[in-house]
């Protein structure tokens, strides 16, 4: 088998081993694994609602993706995206609601957009910072670190900014809202996805062009490959595993936009739903692959809201399982694509 | 005498590849036979066929006139033979007599491990074939000649009567392989049969009785190594008469460009590793450094190329040019006109993922003239690299998408050699052991390519464990010894020994031992 053919193989084969393994689950669970499917292919891209929400998930997912396929490229781990896309959508939200309701839109949502990077980038960085400076692992720095931030955050909401009898904080004002499709152009139907949308595939393409094109994606891949070659090379190896784990965060904090500034427009207990965990999947179905990265996303996409759509004939359970046996048999095929390449 | 190993028209082939193809060859019972050819002849396959590693697609193999076809170590282990591989299946963590069990215990799984017969065995042997080794030491607290006598004691732990060495001198310093050398002649006048893979044509004219010589995948004779000479050998490895020896035109040396004054260097835990230092390597000039491994060499290195470790305390002064290097990083060092060919090239000087293009810009992909916009002009890379893999008869396909890991070692390290002798406007290189693992038809090449680094005016420093290579290419050479430089041969006297090579080294010798 090439390489390119692995490369292809081993995402295609595992999504299509999962589904198996999933129909077999959903049957011992009593119902007829065709009938679910049928439905859930037909609630999500059946409809213009349904492709609707399929993007706006697909976008936070591209972004949170990101943010663990970048540190992954300098083999760190970041189990920490859900924490980074929560410090983002607090941050979000709070500048959003705080500024001047007369500024105009164009001040108004980058400057939210920026504050939700700045959160998401920062809240990675301690973890980065933790690893170069004293060696801490990242995987338990940064699951320590989502504990933290789902207290700090679960705090301020519920002690500090949240509306009286509510569990979400006050709105941002109307100019930091990035509009809907649907609002502008009536398409999808109501559904939240918004511009962002657009922006996700371009970072994406960003990311790529920097990792494979650049001088600075040149030294980070050297970095996780060989970091003694690296020092060698004359490559700072601890400047690029903080500047991978900064802008990892920085990317999840552009998924906090495109959920907070897209569309709850407040900061609410438990928006977040996990998904930077989901975003852990993407990343590794796509082998951290920053173009593959957008049909991971579509997939878990599908995932995510079909998983909601037929919760009437089968419990969500069964679906986080689906999502996590995918995860496994990903990382198992992977590693039997290796060994038959070597 | 009877046939201890006989291969009859053995192929090997990989996918279109073939390793082996049609191979004959009888090794007789109580005698050191040689395989000796360059990187990638065919020759680890041929022993991996034999211990039982690989299955032959085509003939028969003879164990001891049985014909066998194994498919696993294993099997190869119980018709007794052994192996000694290049790289050491030791567990760190286990001690000398725990490692000679292991597998092969001799006891049930409640009992009490046999440790009484082992030390009995390892006193019997190290008065038969030398080699003593404390058998309650910790294998992580050998050095590496004592880990390689732990792998012969365990062949002989389990009667092994045919055994195969694997490179074993790659690894070890010129007295170790003095000693190790006596042990198998010990254990061939005792009967057994040692078949040595290697590619040092001194040794085995030194050690072994028959030699047979492979080049891409065939046999292309076997001779008794009483009737053969090193320069007949090179030429039927590679196939062409081989210069052993470059011609080494003498030059006059400008001024000083590295200047080393008094330098001190001990480790955090207060361990001296260079000791009151002094050298010069002029324009123009090859300075060798000769010397055992583990004297200070890496450190020296370290020093040279601002790698030393936290904690490190350095004394005395190291000048380029007249600038101080201390304190400086890699890239400053580099962009001062410095290139370091490290010694272990692959885990410091390649990314073997990277293509053969991507390697060859490695550590240069500062250089403005690789960029364009954001990213590297890969218009001008591609004809470098294309330029490059000529130059250097660098076998690969397509350097742009052919990952370095594909490659042969030899061609690695012609990569890394290929990088660093273009680089742009250097005025002093380093090369630490430029020619190990080279094969000897691309030795001649690098050699060439050092001499004319040098006649452009380039100051060299040499640093190498192969005496040999010192004499050939070096204008001064320094003696260094537990950090020290304990001699330094001038100009004239080099240049005047050289045509003696033997008692040159022997003189060396005594400097750095």
């Amino acid at each position: 088998m090439t390489r390119k053919s692995a490369q292809f193989l081993i995402p295609v084969l595992s999504i299509l081993s999962a589904l198996a393994v999933s129909s077999l689950i959903i049957l011992i669970a009593g119902r007829d694994p065709i009938m679910i499917f049928q439905k859930m292919l037909y609630a999500t891209l059946g409809s213009g609602y349904g492709i609707g929400q399929v993007l706006f998930r697909m976008s936070s997912l591209i972004f949170v993706g990101l943010a663990v396929a970048l540190p992954f490229q300098v083999k760190l781990f970041n189990i920490g995206a859900e924490g980074q896309l929560q410090m983002g959508s607090f941050a979000a939200a709070m500048t959003g609601a705080m500024l001047p309701a007369t500024l105009s839109s164009f001040a108004a949502i980058p400057i939210c957009i920026l504050a939700a990077m700045a959160a998401g980038a920062c809240w990675a960085l301690v973890a980065g910072v933790l690893k170069v400076r004293f060696g801490v692992n990242e995987v338990i720095a940064t699951i320590m670190l989502n504990f933290i931030a789902q207290g700090i955050t679960g705090y301020m909401l519920t002690y500090h900014f949240a509306m009286p009898s509510t569990v979400h904080t006050a709105p941002v004002i109307d100019s930091a809202t990035i509009p809907a499709w649907s609002t502008i152009t009536g398409i999808f139907a109501k559904s939240p996805v918004n511009l962002s949308t657009l922006l996700a595939p371009c970072i994406a393409l960003l990311f790529w062009v920097i990792l494979f094109r650049s001088r600075f994606g040149y030294e980070m891949r050297a970095t996780g490959l060989q970091p003694d070659a690296a020092r060698y090379g004359g490559i700072h190896a601890g400047m690029h595993m903080l500047a991978a784990m900064g802008i990892g965060g920085a990317a999840a904090g552009l998924g906090a936009a495109n959920i907070v500034l897209g569309h709850k427009h407040f900061y609410e207990a438990g928006m977040t739903g996990g998904m930077g965990f989901t975003g852990i999947a993407v990343a590794l179905l796509a082998g951290a692959h920053p173009l593959w990265i957008l049909l991971s996303a579509f997939f878990f996409g599908i995932l995510e809201y079909g998983g909601l759509t037929v919760n009437a004939y089968i419990p969500k359970d069964i679906f986080m399982m689906i999502e996590a046996i995918t995860i496994l048999l990903v990382i198992t095929f992977s590693a039997l694509g290796k060994r038959i390449q070597h | 005498m009877g046939v201890a190993v006989r291969l009859c028209g053995v192929s090997k082939s990989f996918g279109n590849f073939s390793a082996n193809s049609n191979i004959s060859l009888s090794v007789e019972e109580g005698t050191i036979h040689a395989l000796v050819g360059e990187n990638g002849a065919g020759k680890s396959t041929l022993t991996k066929i034999i211990y039982g590693m690989l299955q032959p697609t085509k003939g028969e193999v003879f164990i001891q006139g049985n014909q066998v076809r194994y498919t696993s170590p294993r099997d190869a282990i119980s018709a007794g033979i052994g192996m000694v591989h290049q790289h050491f299946m030791l567990i760190p963590t286990l001690s000398v007599a725990e490692n000679i069990m292991l597998g092969n215990e001799h006891a049930g799984l409640l009992q009490r491990l046999p440790y009484a017969r082992i030390k009995d065995l390892i006193q019997t042997h190290s008065r038969d074939f030398g080699l003593q080794v404390d058998p309650d030491a910790l294998v992580e607290s050998l050095s590496v000649g004592e880990e390689q006598r732990v792998e012969i004691l365990k062949l002989l732990f389990r009667n092994a009567s045919i055994m195969i060495f694997d490179e074993p001198t790659a690894v070890l310093t010129p007295l170790e392989t003095e000693k190790l050398f006596a042990t198998l002649k010990s254990l061939r006048d005792k009967g057994k049969t040692i078949i040595l893979i290697t590619h040092k044509l001194d040794e085995v004219l030194s050690v072994a009785d028959t030699i047979s010589v492979m080049r891409k995948g065939e046999i292309i004779g076997t001779v008794p190594a009483s009737s053969v000479t090193k320069p007949e050998l090179a030429m039927m490895m590679v196939g062409r008469s081989v210069l052993l020896r470059v011609t080494n035109p003498p030059q006059s040396a400008g001024e000083a460009i590295l200047n080393i004054k008094d330098l001190g260097y001990s480790t955090q835990r207060g361990e001296e590793k260079l000791r009151h230092l002094n050298l010069n390597v002029r324009a123009g000039e090859i300075y060798g450094i000769a010397g055992v491994e583990g004297n200070g060499q890496a450190e020296l290195l370290q020093v040279l190329y601002g790698l030393t470790p936290d904690g490190t305390v350095l004394s005395g002064e190291v000048t380029l040019k007249g600038q101080s290097l201390f304190g400086k990083n890699p890239a400053e060092i580099t962009s001062m006109g410095i290139s370091l060919t490290p010694e272990n090239r692959l885990r410091h000087a390649v990314i073997v993922d990277f293509t053969v293009s991507e390697n060859l810009l490695f550590g240069r992909h500062r250089e403005q003239s690789f960029h364009r916009g954001i990213g590297f002009d890969e218009e001008s890379l591609q004809r470098y690299a294309l330029e490059k893999v000529a130059e250097y008869d660098i076998k690969c396909t397509s350097p742009s998408s052919q990952p370095l890991s594909s490659l042969s070692g030899g061609n690695q390290q012609k990569i890394v050699l290929a990088r660093e002798l273009s680089r742009p406007d250097i005025s002093l290189l380093i090369l630490a052991q430029p020619t190990r693992g080279v094969d000897i038809g691309a030795i001649e090449t690098i050699h060439h390519k050092i001499i004319d680094a040098r006649s452009k005016g380039i100051a060299i420093l040499l640093i190498s464990s192969e005496l040999e290579e010192i004499i050939a290419l070096s204008t001064r050479i320094g003696c260094l010894y537990k950090g020290n430089l304990l001699h330094e041969f001038a100009h004239e006297e080099v240049a005047l020994k050289r045509n003696s090579e033997l008692e040159f080294k022997k003189e060396i010798g005594l400097y750095i031992t």
